[in-house]
């Protein structure tokens, strides 16, 4: 792939760092990131990866775009109220950059389709706000080798780390398994400040793009806490769980699990 | 004895387990953390057999959604 005239001016801040270089956005645009929920996280990480030339991205959301979304999901606009989320960020990812090919999956993940959706990707940004879609997309990435982003978010608090599935400590050789139903706000019942599903969104989509680019360091075996509302940052070694249901030595879960109850599921 | 409890050290009395730690560090539910205890994590079922120790590090990670209802 030979970058044109466009292309070189349009990238021309990624391609003057040295860690990136007309090499590097050549591989950014034959790369492909999936992002899973195009809500909070998923938006911020849509934007950046689109503007930075990621050459196709998936985009997977079963939902439709509601008012109450917009202080914080922001690539849906007052006008996309109604519509499919993945057909919103569609047409705004295109109207960023038409280099940037977009697939819509307009659906959940289940046990049933996630190994297909995350297929022919090379990232996997986890969006999701529920944890058995978390644990989900963990368990469906650790068993086909997918890097991915994890982040969540609750009030002002956030963590996230990358997993690099066999490598480095995956979610669950953090978290064995889902908390039960209910102990655990989502952000529908809890609330969020746009701004800080912001700080999480950009970090995923950077861990993507120096994925992509092989170059830094990645937040794998670190998981990153941030307090915003003291705006003070952590950062907790963690490593591979021997003990791992998923990754471990003696693997108890060796096919996909549907967890029944979803967090935002619950109706207050 | 003092232990470090998300990297700030502190003084506790006695040997409790972690499940006692929990209830005195008021949070509310163990459903909603995982416990590393020196780079391990815990099973939930071992939180009210493990005692600490002196110098023990103990992390509680939280569990956090938010996001998008995918």
């Amino acid at each position: 792939m030979n970058l044109d005239d466009e292309q070189i001016e349009r990238y021309s801040r990624n391609i003057i760092l040295k860690e990136v270089g007309g090499k590097g956005q050549e591989r950014l645009l034959a790369s492909r990131v999936i992002i899973i929920g195009a809500g909070g996280l998923g938006s911020p990480a849509a934007l950046y990866l689109a503007a930075a030339g990621v050459g196709t991205i998936g985009l997977v959301d079963g939902d439709a775009v509601d008012l109450s979304n917009l202080q914080r999901q922001i690539i849906h606009f007052t006008g996309d109220v109604g519509i499919r989320k993945t057909e919103s960020a569609k047409k705004k990812i295109e109207l960023l950059n038409p280099d940037v090919r977009v697939n819509t999956y307009h659906d959940i993940v289940t046990s049933n389709n996630i190994r297909e959706i995350i297929r022919d990707y090379d990232f996997v940004v986890d969006g999701t706000d529920n944890f058995p879609a978390k644990f989900l997309i963990n368990d469906a990435c650790v068993m086909a080798g997918k890097p991915f982003s994890h982040a969540g978010i609750l009030r002002f608090y956030g963590q996230t780390i990358t997993v690099l599935p066999h490598e480095s400590a995956c979610f669950r050789c953090l978290f064995l398994g889902p908390p039960p139903p209910g102990s655990v706000p989502s952000c529908r019942e809890a609330g969020i400040l746009g701004a800080v599903a912001g700080i999480f969104g950009t970090i995923q989509a950077l861990e993507a793009l120096k994925h992509i680019l092989g170059t830094g360091g990645l937040l794998a075996d670190r998981l990153l806490t941030v307090d915003a509302l003291t705006m003070s940052f952590r950062e907790i070694k963690v490593k591979k769980n021997p003990r791992c249901p998923v990754c471990g030595d003696t693997p108890a879960i060796t096919s996909l699990v549907d967890y029944e109850q979803k967090a935002c599921d619950l109706k207050l | 004895m003092q232990i470090i409890i998300n990297g700030n050290k502190d003084t506790i009395d006695g040997a409790p387990t972690i499940l006692e730690l929990l209830a005195t560090k008021n949070v509310e539910s163990p459903d909603m953390v995982s416990v590393e205890l020196n780079g391990v994590i815990l099973k939930r079922s071992e939180l009210g057999s493990v005692t600490l120790t002196e110098n023990d590090s103990i992390e509680f990670l939280y569990f956090m959604g938010g996001g998008s209802v995918q």
